[in-house]
């Protein structure tokens, strides 16, 4: 890319330096898990830019379906931008098939195609899809260039590297040598995320101020909200 | 759409209005035409997309990578095996990746690399090689196939794709192996591994390999390599996959996590 280090005779004191720089991390975290029977997503509802907090409630979750939601955090005009284009993408669908809502497999396919379209200027941006299937509990993650795999619970954003450790042992119950046996239930779900949540708050600067959980069962959506720490 | 059709009968006009696209049907012209991706607002994406957020500590982008996967053949057919981890820079994304993707009943190929160019483009393949089917009432050749992924792969030559493929299936009623990478390297051969692991899997599959093997052996050098690689290299592990390809179709072998064959082996070594 032509830059000043091009140029050095311009590269003295005083001499003001521009740069395209389109990526900001605007923070956040997201957190889902999958049941048997619904799926469970949540991410908190801070959004901030070094030190600075812009707003204390700010939504990252996005309903797409009556059985998806996706969360997106990350650079925030980036998540604006290609969840509004795949909302319209969505709408689309059922517009040209008589109504019929896109199945929860699809739009995991169909974000994983949109992010890899920009493979060589991503959208900088951590995605979690969660909803249901058949009557049956998924969710799907992705990389910022479109990597999907398919997970029964999942963390991401700006504390994933905290959050996902907790979902490890209390739902994947990794290297255990007695694996106890506690069902899975909607209750224990949010529970479980939202504890999490408040166990990021305590450690990431990037996340607070309280939390979306969207339950997504065969009756449709749930929205909760809860308070976290605010400082 | 009154102005634009105005303009279409002007002539200068008109043929830039019909070259027109939105930017939202340029950025996913991939969603259309599978094989183009969109350009982007800067020359050279290998060097430049990593300039974008070097001068920002906050923003790292860390696609997933890093694997171990090997593919061989010897009297029996083909033995592939995989690791399942995947690493964004430090961090373990996921320890459940498969690594071996299933194009149809006859051909299998593993990926190693960056994770999205890998499993998009074999998305590609495993299109292609449908529609070759049905045009031509014949399944794809092993050779047809891997040329096809070449030539793609080919046109997106310093680009900045980071892929490590291998290719196994039937062909010509014999079975064969192929490698390919983003390079444009593709290579008919009897041995190979691929990725951050391939150093520590050669040396215990060039030790233990020889065209006589049967199958059960085959499916052990397999495994056994693939978890010398997970115990040497970070980028490697999760769990140890074999698939066995023979000219007729392929056979899911044996699934099994680091930690159990690390015991199974460490038990072996004190007896």
């Amino acid at each position: 890319m032509l830059g000043i280090n091009q140029f050095p005779e311009y590269q003295v004191p005083g001499a003001v330096q521009h740069q395209f720089n389109p990526y900001e991390n605007n923070g956040g975290s997201i957190v889902a898990i999958a049941g048997d029977n619904f799926a469970v997503i949540g991410a908190d509802t801070r959004l901030s830019a070094g030190y600075n907090i812009f707003t204390r409630n700010h939504s990252k979750l996005f309903q797409l379906t009556s059985s998806a939601v996706l969360a997106s955090c990350g650079n925030w005009c980036d998540s604006d931008t290609l969840t509004s284009i795949l909302q319209t993408r969505v709408r689309q669908y059922s517009d040209t098939h008589e109504n019929k809502e896109i199945s929860l497999n699809a739009i995991a396919q169909l974000l994983s195609t949109m992010m890899y379209g920009r493979r060589f200027f991503p959208y900088y941006v951590s995605n979690i899809l969660a909803g249901i299937y058949e009557g049956k509990g998924y969710v799907y993650s992705y990389d910022p260039i479109g990597h999907c795999e398919r997970h029964t619970y999942r963390a991401g954003g700006s504390s994933s590297a905290l959050l996902q450790p907790i979902l490890d042992n209390q739902i994947g119950l990794k290297n255990m040598e007695e694996k106890p046996t506690i069902p899975l239930t909607v209750d224990r779900a949010v529970k479980l995320v939202t504890d999490t949540f408040i166990s990021a708050a305590e450690r990431d600067i990037y996340t607070g101020d309280g939390v979306k959980i969207s339950i997504i069962t065969e009756n449709g959506v749930e929205e909760r909200q809860i308070p976290l720490r605010k400082d | 759409m009154a102005l634009n059709d105005i303009l279409k009968h002007m002539p200068s006009v008109g043929d830039m209005l019909s070259d027109y696209k939105s930017t939202e049907e340029m950025d996913f012209i991939n969603l259309s035409q599978n094989k183009v991706l969109s350009a982007p607002p800067y020359s050279n994406p290998v060097e430049n997309l990593a300039k974008l957020h070097e001068n920002n500590d906050n923003i790292k982008i860390n696609f997933d990578h890093g694997t171990t996967t090997l593919g061989f053949i010897y009297q029996g057919g083909v033995v592939l095996a995989v690791d399942s981890r995947a690493t964004g820079g430090q961090y373990i994304g996921s320890q459940s990746v498969r690594k071996v993707v299933e194009i149809n009943d006859l051909l299998l190929g593993t990926l190693a690399g960056g994770a999205a160019d890998c499993t998009y483009w074999y998305r590609v393949l495993t299109s292609e090689c449908r529609l070759y089917e049905l045009r031509n009432k014949k399944k794809i050749s092993l050779a047809a196939a891997t040329k096809i992924m070449n030539n793609i792969i080919y046109s997106y030559k310093n680009s900045g794709l980071s892929m490590g493929m291998i290719l196994a299936g039937g062909d010509m009623n014999q079975v064969s192996l192929y490698y390919l990478d983003s390079d444009g390297t593709r290579t008919m051969g009897k041995v190979f591994s691929v990725g951050s692991g391939s150093i520590f899997a050669y040396g215990v599959l060039d030790s233990g390999y020889k065209w006589e093997l049967t199958d059960e052996q085959a499916y052990e050098l397999g495994r056994r390599s693939i978890y010398h690689a997970t115990h040497r290299d970070a980028y490697s592990g999760g769990t140890v996959r074999v698939y066995h390809v023979k000219k007729d179709g392929w056979n899911l072998i044996s699934e099994e996590d680091c930690l159990d064959l690390h015991r199974r082996y460490e038990a072996e070594k004190k007896k």
